[in-house]
């Protein structure tokens, strides 16, 4: 399984629902087992992203938090 | 410092049955108000980010929203005209529920909006479109207003009637708005 992450979205300043909507938008573009690391400032995304993973299957890896920045990497199912 | 997490993404009780999960939305968009339209279009697209496959229905003044920006005046006699001389269709004329004073407040909300990074309606309508949202006049509305395919923008599906909103509803989540 690969650990490498294939691409990083910037959604730093966004607001809801688009960390989401673009996450989405860009996770098409990636094959299954690939790594996306999004980056939002929305607190809000946290538990929409934890919702997000569990309802449409792909697989939240990581979650971290540092100076305001929500970080989550998702492998896609 | 960074801070990780423990235990993610691990359902809580993973034993207990879940509730049944639905994968469809069905949004009947009936209003033509900037404040009903801009949760119209969050949830369109945030239900079809998360994988359910969506249709928003546009009906009576839902479908203003639909109309070309730059179309004035809609409509085929003196009096669908003068309803969309009163009230100018297309997402950017869109006016607010309460509060508009002659559209001082929805030029505010815009405002608001975009200093706090909120994609407007039309922004993310384009979100809709992109994610695969079917997009369904309905042919009453149009055939009531004298609204006819190439005054409203690309994009839509076949314009359709209740019964195959109803019957696409079914098993589906559907919201009124």
């Amino acid at each position: 399984m690969t650990t490498q992450i294939a691409r990083t979205l910037d959604l730093k300043g966004l607001s809801c629902p688009l960390p989401i909507v673009k996450t989405a938008q860009a996770m098409k573009e990636l094959g299954s087992g690939e790594l996306i690391e999004a980056l939002a400032t929305d607190p809000g995304s946290v538990p929409d992203f934890n919702a997000w993973c569990t309802s449409t299957g792909n697989e939240l890896v990581e979650r971290t938090d540092a100076d305001g920045v929500y970080r989550f990497v998702i492998r896609k199912k | 410092m960074a801070v990780q997490e423990q235990e993610l993404a691990v359902p809580a009780h993973e034993h207990e049955e879940q509730p049944r999960r639905h994968d469809k939305l069905v949004i009947i968009a009936w209003s033509g108000d900037l404040d009903k339209v801009w949760p119209q279009m969050i949830l369109a697209t945030t239900g079809a980010a998360m994988g359910m496959q969506t249709t928003i229905f546009f009906t009576f003044w839902g479908l203003f929203s639909l109309v070309r920006d730059e179309k004035h005046i809609t409509g085929e006699n003196w009096m669908q005209k003068m309803v969309a001389m009163m009230d100018r269709p297309g997402m950017e004329h869109l006016k607010l529920g309460k509060m508009n004073f002659a559209g001082a407040g929805p030029a505010m909300m815009k405002k608001l909006a975009k200093e706090h990074n909120v994609a407007s309606p039309g922004e993310l309508l384009e979100m809709a479109r992109d994610l695969g949202v079917k997009l369904v006049p309905c042919q009453m509305t149009m055939d009531l207003l004298g609204l006819r395919r190439e005054d409203m923008i690309d994009g839509l599906d076949e314009p359709a009637g209740a019964t195959t909103m109803l019957m696409e509803a079914q098993e589906a989540v559907t919201l009124f708005i």
